[in-house]
């Protein structure tokens, strides 16, 4: 536990926090020029959060897919992949659960736990495929993992056209109640807001994220290979069979968040245009949270809470959104920017500085 | 690193108020200070625009919303045009009007719920997409009263509006079967879903009902936001001797227009190619050099008329309502003189006559 606070607090958590205070005083400041109240607006904000019990349960349905993206990036990343993915593995997490949900009769106890476990293998095999990539032909991950994300949504695109279709309505037929991983009872005390099991998952994912990576002999391993991957084959670690492990397990995550939309949020899929954002959002999460279990959390509670609140200032202070994207475009940069240099400057210099030290 | 961290911040300083110019004026329209855009283009009413007369109702103390798909609400679409309805009944009744903007799918229920929880006499869910999201509020909030456009919600207290693109396409197709002078005329669409389908099927019926000789190319792109999709389905169907095209396919008709354009500049006077614009008068976005006229989809006409009818005490909750020709939903704009003679124009208003009476039924798409 010592260890898990030092790793949090060893880079500051005042860095964060500055950059979140900046963040919110340049978003004012635009505010003030664009002729509105800064101060009504951000107490919108967090009324809308915690004003009441069905926007606080909404706005732990809107932290828990970048909660599971955000820990899938950040888990990449310690071992040392750069998983630009996970919106791909997203929405193969959504469509394997969609298939399971709406194709398979079971009972309950069975139905909804194989949903929730095809559509995190689905997920992690997404994750696989640039994995292996990368592991058996050196093709970097950072290309791949963008390019399976379009592959991603087509291919989605085309099973729910082809096999799920709901006649006219654009979307696949809905999932069975048995495999739903809706809460009833909370639903129902929080004033029917869309409560399900995936916050629990989320909360459990990051214990899992802890435990595996600072507790296991493997999770040694994998982190060992994020640090130097060299140094990792010379101390007789299989660098290849790693990398596609982390892959799967970070694909996996990331699926997780595509099940719960599904399973607890939608009950169906749609055709979708576009990408959602989940997964992009999670690399933010992943780099606000210094790739730490417990910055993740925080980090995704931060981007859940801005993102459901900004509804929140357009409704109470009449905000535009697009002076609302502003603001919280300006609190991820500043919240990101710090990360990003770090970590470049580690990139370069890393190396030099390691012997010298050593 | 002192320094560089200051000039770094300045220059975000100076960025983001430039940006912020920029977009405050983009949003003169927004939420905030909806005193402009109110009749957002009097031009492109249809002739008889009934509900311009009828502004006297008092709709003070009344409140309406609408929710946007994630187009957002300057889609220079049905969002946009919904909007502008409702800017157009607040500044004729006096009602307050507020919108939405929904980021991602999960936020349609979510902002719905936030104007019915605060009592909005009427939440507007605007496009094909709200249909669940809609359907949900209406259930769990029997007390309130939703709309939806371009869906069919079976509830209650939910007022469902579809068109009848059919029908204004089949005018358009008279004014291009009477002006087509290769007697090949094109359809470009978008994806192949039953409201771009009743487009085709109405410009197809409406060319061959005053032209049989005339030949329909249709060509579906599959997608509404590739305009060099639309380019390059546009140079076929020109190259293969057309010289009107209809599209319908959002974004991917720039593509449609962007052709006609190019090829206009070279082509002796006599080989001039035309497009007919679809949902707003997109002559006044392209011109009128190569717009030869559009098939409006009053969105905007819908929403004020159905949140008029709020204020009067006569909403239709529970039912389907289609608005067509007869409506004056759909149709030509004014602009439409310029471009089309008037023995054409009179052909159409003589078909429009008889869609209106029933004498002719135009095939259509579920």
């Amino acid at each position: 536990m010592n260890k898990l606070i030092r790793a949090f607090t060893k880079d500051s958590a005042l860095v964060p926090l500055v950059a979140i205070v900046l963040g919110l005083i340049v978003g004012a400041i635009i505010m003030l020029i664009g002729g509105y109240d800064p101060i009504l607006a951000y107490r919108s904000l967090l009324e809308t959060v915690f004003g009441n019990r069905y926007d606080f349960g909404e706005t732990l349905t809107a932290i828990t897919p970048i909660l599971f993206t955000g820990l899938s990036v950040a888990f990449a990343f310690r071992t040392g992949l750069f998983n630009i993915g996970a919106e791909g593995q997203y929405i193969m997490g959504m469509t394997g659960a969609t298939i399971i949900g709406v194709t398979v009769h079971l009972p309950w106890y069975i139905h909804a736990p194989l949903a929730v476990v095809v559509g995190a293998i689905c997920g992690g095999i997404w994750g696989m495929i640039a994995g292996y990539l990368k592991a058996a032909r050196g093709v970097n991950e950072v290309i791949t993992t963008i390019m399976l994300n379009w592959i991603a949504l087509h291919l989605a695109n085309y099973l729910v056209n082809r096999f799920l279709l709901e006649p006219g309505k654009g979307r696949s037929y809905m999932v069975d109640d048995s495999a739903s991983a809706t809460i009833g009872w909370l639903s129902r005390f929080m004033d029917d807001a869309r409560m399900h099991w995936g916050m629990f998952f989320a909360l459990l994912c990051v214990i899992f994220f802890y435990a595996f990576l600072w507790r296991t002999k493997q999770g040694f391993e994998l982190r060992v290979v994020g640090s130097n991957a060299d140094a990792a084959a010379y101390a007789g670690i299989n660098v290849n069979s790693g990398v596609v492990k982390a892959m799967f397990i970070s694909g996996a995550l990331a699926g997780l968040a595509g099940v719960f939309q599904v399973l607890g949020v939608f009950h169906n899929q749609v055709i979708a245009a576009s990408h959602t954002g989940h997964g992009f959002d999670g690399i933010a999460v992943a780099l606000l949270g210094g790739n730490t279990p417990l910055g993740v959390l925080l980090g995704a509670i931060l981007f859940g809470t801005l993102s459901y609140g900004a509804a929140g200032m357009s409704f109470g202070a009449d905000v535009p959104p697009e002076i609302i994207r502003i603001v919280i475009g300006s609190v991820i940069f500043f919240v990101a920017a710090p990360g990003i240099i770090r970590w470049l400057l580690k990139r370069v210099s890393g190396k030099k500085r390691k012997e010298e030290a050593i | 690193m002192n320094k560089t961290a200051k000039l770094f911040t300045g220059i975000m300083l100076v960025a983001s108020l430039t940006l912020t110019a920029c977009g405050a004026k983009n949003n003169n329209g927004g939420a905030a200070s909806p005193s402009e855009s109110p009749s957002a283009s009097p031009s492109a009413s249809p002739s008889a625009s009934p509900s311009e007369g009828a502004g006297t109702v008092d709709g003070k103390g009344f409140k309406f919303a609408m929710v946007t798909d994630v187009g957002g609400v300057n889609d220079k679409s049905f969002n946009q045009s919904a909007w502008e309805g409702l800017s157009r009944l607040k500044d004729d009744t006096g009602a307050s009007v507020k919108y939405l903007e929904s980021k991602e799918a999960t936020n349609y229920l979510t902002n719905l719920n936030k104007f019915v929880r605060d009592d909005y006499n009427l939440t507007w869910g605007i496009g094909f997409l709200m249909g669940d999201a809609v359907k949900d509020a209406a259930t769990k909030n029997p007390k309130a009263h939703l709309a939806i456009i371009d869906n069919e919600v079976d509830a209650p207290n939910v007022a469902s509006i579809t068109f009848a693109e059919n029908e204004g396409s089949f005018l358009v197709g008279v004014v291009a079967g009477m002006m087509t002078k290769s007697n090949k005329i094109g359809f470009v669409g978008g994806i192949d879903i039953p409201v771009i389908k009743r487009f085709e099927l109405g410009f197809v019926a409406g060319v061959k009902a005053v032209n049989p000789d005339a030949k329909v190319t249709v060509n579906y792109t599959g997608a509404f936001d590739k305009a060099d999709l639309g380019k390059a389905a546009a140079a076929s169907i020109y190259n293969d001797g057309a010289d009107i095209i209809f599209h319908a396919a959002g974004g991917t008709g720039n593509g449609v227009f962007n052709e006609a354009k190019e090829r206009n500049k070279s082509a002796k006077p006599d080989k001039k190619v035309w497009v007919i614009g679809v949902d707003k008068d997109q002559s006044l976005e392209f011109g009128d050099d190569v717009t030869l006229t559009s098939m409006l989809k009053r969105v905007d006409e819908a929403v004020y008329r159905i949140s008029e009818q709020m204020i009067e005490g006569n909403f239709p909750a529970g039912k389907n309502t289609t608005l067509g020709l007869k409506d004056d939903a759909v149709g030509l704009p004014e602009t439409s003189t310029k471009n089309v003679p008037k023995e054409v124009l009179d052909k159409v208003e003589e078909y429009k006559q008889k869609i209106v009476s029933g004498e002719i039924t135009v095939p259509t798409a579920k």
